[in-house]
């Protein structure tokens, strides 16, 4: 007789803690049920994504990115897992994506000095502008391993901390990648990643006052969130192909500029 | 604390060190100055003007038209033309045909030559700018003359330049004019945020709508004669004058492809809400908090202070109007903050000596008013100027409240007035605590002659601009914008570019 075997229970990421909803709700997909996020579930993952960004915004750029690049590390040991859950052409994108991790790696200590400049002004005031993240960055992702991973790696290279909305044709890669962030260096509260209907969700996170930024996949996405992230002004970021990646930090990141008189 | 009191003799008395009190400084009699005005007969205003589009002058389709006056008189200066959403659709047609078989079909290099042209002939006529601004807006000559229109030919021959370089700005990515941009600009500032403005959107290869604040039309209308004696092609820039409806039209307009707004945040999100375009910029309001730690060069920071809320009647939207003192210096600051005040000299914006012109319509010093009535009933000690105030005309004395709490109304929503909210500390945490309670975040100012302090406030301030032992201090070269609800995007410097360009 075959051994039983044992099927994982699907959960979600929020305060560095792998959940299931507190709504007790779930969705039944083919390869186990996942959870179905709630509203509460929204809320407690921006609060610790809101708890998690000083520290996280603080940590120095070199140690983001070995964080980063440890995540890469994570998901090249289980690419073969991951090959197998995405089907069809899997393998290339678990590669692709680990490459992304890789890539961005890289950027944490160098996109700052992209974006970041002296300015010559006209008076005797030494000047420079240098790029600071947003925050709290909302996202929804919808296209497998590397729609998730576009979603939420710009975001935390540049030292923003994320709630990740995965829709339901990609909930199991996403409590899969869960395990992933769970199990490498990123601290608690960085990388928050609920499941379920984004239907559901979305509006939520859209009209959240701790959010400070939406990285949505289209424009009708941006259309239906745009009444309520207006209202504290979240920065609306629409997917957009051939984007580069230095420019998809840059557009999770505020400009500060400074002044100071120069004398004696 | 630091109330004036009228001795016996008749002399009033204000606080002085250990609680005692010393007779006030009379600066109104002892420092009389003649007056100075500068002549405005360089200015010929035409009784009526219509908008500017596709080149030339023209009514509006329906033949409306609004005054604006000089707010420092309340005479009539002229009369233009009110904008319709059928004006506003010409002036977009025009803007799109001008992009399609013009400008986008222009050399860079020739792009940027015709800003530097625009810049070379403001300087000329920079006496006459001067001179029209004041009248039509109330702020002091000595400002705009020495700010607002060297700053704005400036900002025309910074971005002159940039336009054969962008690809140097944007290493590694690749960079695109957006088309038509809709540019929506307030009264503070009317010819510097035109500037602001149309130079970076020209330089990067956009064709312009500009609709100027409806109380301060005059000095657009002028730079829309300086752009026909540079040879602007016709249509590049279209002007159209009018109120909010027109704002709204233009913002709302499906032919546009970038709407840039300076203003209000309640109109910025209603912008944000209802335009077509998918691009967007915002410069919205503020609340910057003024930090001054004891351990600073006083005098300095109080000039600063007077300088972050008294520039432009304190009509701006990155005045220092929340004064955080750390305590145990507050007492020592108000003390000079007072004595200061009392030698600002308010009166006619032509005069060359005048510190504080005009506030710049009816409804603002109403609602200048009416914040004045707040701070006073949440409690907060009211301490204004005892200088006389010109009958005519609208004016509001400086003014500043001691004993404001974070609730206060006076310590959260914008004013756009000559009103300071003192407020104190005790730690560098906690200074940086009340700084960040508030929904905007466009700037701050951090007083203290220690390095590694500064760098450390200004590390943990949500704000765009930081003035670290200076306030108020504006560049082409030096990136200008917000965080939070102050808005978003960037003008000034390279950065301002990326508004204007599609950036992959």
């Amino acid at each position: 007789m075959p051994r039983l075997a044992i099927p994982k229970t699907y959960k979600m990421l929020i305060g560095g803690a792998l959940v299931r909803s507190e709504s007790g709700r779930a969705i039944e997909m083919s390869g186990g049920n996942v959870c179905r996020s709630s509203r509460k579930d929204v809320r407690d993952a921006v609060k610790s994504a809101r708890a998690a960004w000083p520290g996280w915004q603080a940590r120095t750029a070199y140690n983001r990115g070995q964080i980063v690049y440890r995540l890469a590390e994570m998901l090249e040991a289980r690419s073969g897992e991951f090959a197998e859950l995405l089907g069809e052409g899997g393998g290339a994108e678990v590669a692709a994506s680990v490459d992304l991790l890789v890539h961005y790696a890289g950027w944490a200590d160098k996109y700052q000095q992209c974006l970041g400049t002296v300015n010559p002004v006209a008076m005797p005031y030494f000047n420079f502008s240098f790029p600071e993240p947003m925050g709290v960055v909302g996202a929804t992702a919808n296209r497998g391993l590397n729609g998730l991973l576009e979603a939420l790696v710009p975001a935390i290279t540049g030292g923003n901390t994320v709630v990740v909305l995965a829709d339901d044709g990609s909930a199991i890669v996403a409590s899969e990648f869960s395990e992933v962030v769970a199990t490498s260096d990123v601290p608690g509260g960085v990388v928050n990643i609920l499941t379920g209907l984004q239907s559901e969700t979305l509006p939520h996170l859209a009209k959240h006052m701790d959010v400070n930024a939406l990285v949505l996949t289209d424009e009708p996405q941006r259309q239906s969130v745009l009444e309520e992230a207006t209202e504290n002004l979240k920065r609306l970021v629409v997917s957009a192909p051939g984007r580069s990646s230095l420019e998809q930090i840059r557009l999770l990141q505020e400009t500060k500029t400074v002044w100071h008189p120069v004398g004696v | 604390m630091s109330k004036t009191k009228t001795t016996k003799t008749g002399s009033a008395q204000v606080p002085h060190e250990n609680g005692r009190t010393r007779p006030a400084l009379r600066f109104d009699r002892a420092a009389a100055y003649a007056p100075a005005p500068e002549a405005s007969d360089i200015v010929t205003i035409k009784a009526r003007q219509g908008h500017f589009i596709d080149g030339e002058f023209v009514e509006s389709a329906e033949g409306n038209s609004f005054e604006t006056i000089n707010p420092a008189t309340e005479e009539v200066l002229g009369e233009v033309a009110k904008g319709s959403a059928e004006d506003v659709d010409r002036a977009v047609k025009a803007a799109r045909k001008a992009y399609e078989k013009v400008w986008s079909k222009l050399p860079a290099a020739e792009r940027g030559k015709y800003l530097f042209r625009i810049s070379r002939i403001l300087q000329e006529r920079a006496r006459e700018f001067a001179v029209l601004e004041s009248l039509d807006g109330g702020k002091p000559i000595r400002e705009s003359r020495d700010v607002d229109v060297p700053l704005a030919a400036a900002h025309f021959f910074y971005y002159a330049g940039w336009a054969d370089k962008l690809d140097f700005a944007f290493g590694g990515r690749t960079t695109a004019p957006i088309g038509v941009a809709g540019q929506i600009i307030p009264w503070n500032f009317p010819l510097l945020m035109a500037a602001w403005k149309l130079a970076p959107a020209l330089a990067t290869g956009n064709t312009c709508v500009l609709k100027p604040a409806e109380t301060t039309p005059l000095t657009a209308l002028l730079l829309a004669e300086v752009l026909q004696q540079a040879d602007l092609p016709p249509g590049v820039v279209n002007i159209v004058t009018g109120f909010g409806d027109t704002g709204a039209a233009l913002a709302s307009h499906k032919g546009i492809d970038k709407v840039a707004f300076t203003g209000s945040t309640e109109v910025g999100k209603r912008i944000q809400r209802t335009a077509k375009a998918r691009h967007l910029t915002l410069e919205l309001g503020g609340k910057a908090a003024n930090i001054v730690f004891a351990d600073c060069a006083l005098d300095q920071a109080v000039e600063g202070i007077v300088n972050g809320i008294y520039f432009n009647q304190g009509h701006v939207c990155c005045a220092g109007s929340r004064l955080l003192v750390e305590e145990s210096v507050h007492d020592r600051l108000i003390q000079k903050l007072e004595d200061r005040i009392q030698t600002l000299i308010v009166g006619d914006p032509l005069d060359k000596n005048t510190d504080i012109g005009a506030i710049n319509s009816k409804s603002q010093l109403a609602t200048i008013q009416r914040y004045l009535q707040a701070g006073v009933e949440d409690g907060c000690e009211i301490h204004q100027s005892r200088r006389t105030l010109p009958k005519k005309g609208f004016w509001c004395a400086p003014t500043y409240f001691t004993g404001v709490a974070q609730s206060s109304r006076i310590a959260q929503e914008e004013i756009f007035g000559p009103v300071l909210a003192v407020m104190t500390f005790r730690t560098p945490e906690e200074a940086i605590e009340k700084a960040n309670n508030t929904m905007y975040g466009l700037s701050a100012g951090i007083w203290t002659d220690k390095g590694s302090k500064i760098f450390k406030m200004l590390s943990q301030m949500r704000a765009g601009v930081v003035w670290a032992n200076t306030f108020n201090k504006f560049d082409p070269a030096s990136p200008f914008g917000g965080y939070k609800e102050s808005g978003y995007g960037r003008e000034g410097g390279a950065h301002g570019l990326a508004a204007y360009l599609e950036v992959k």
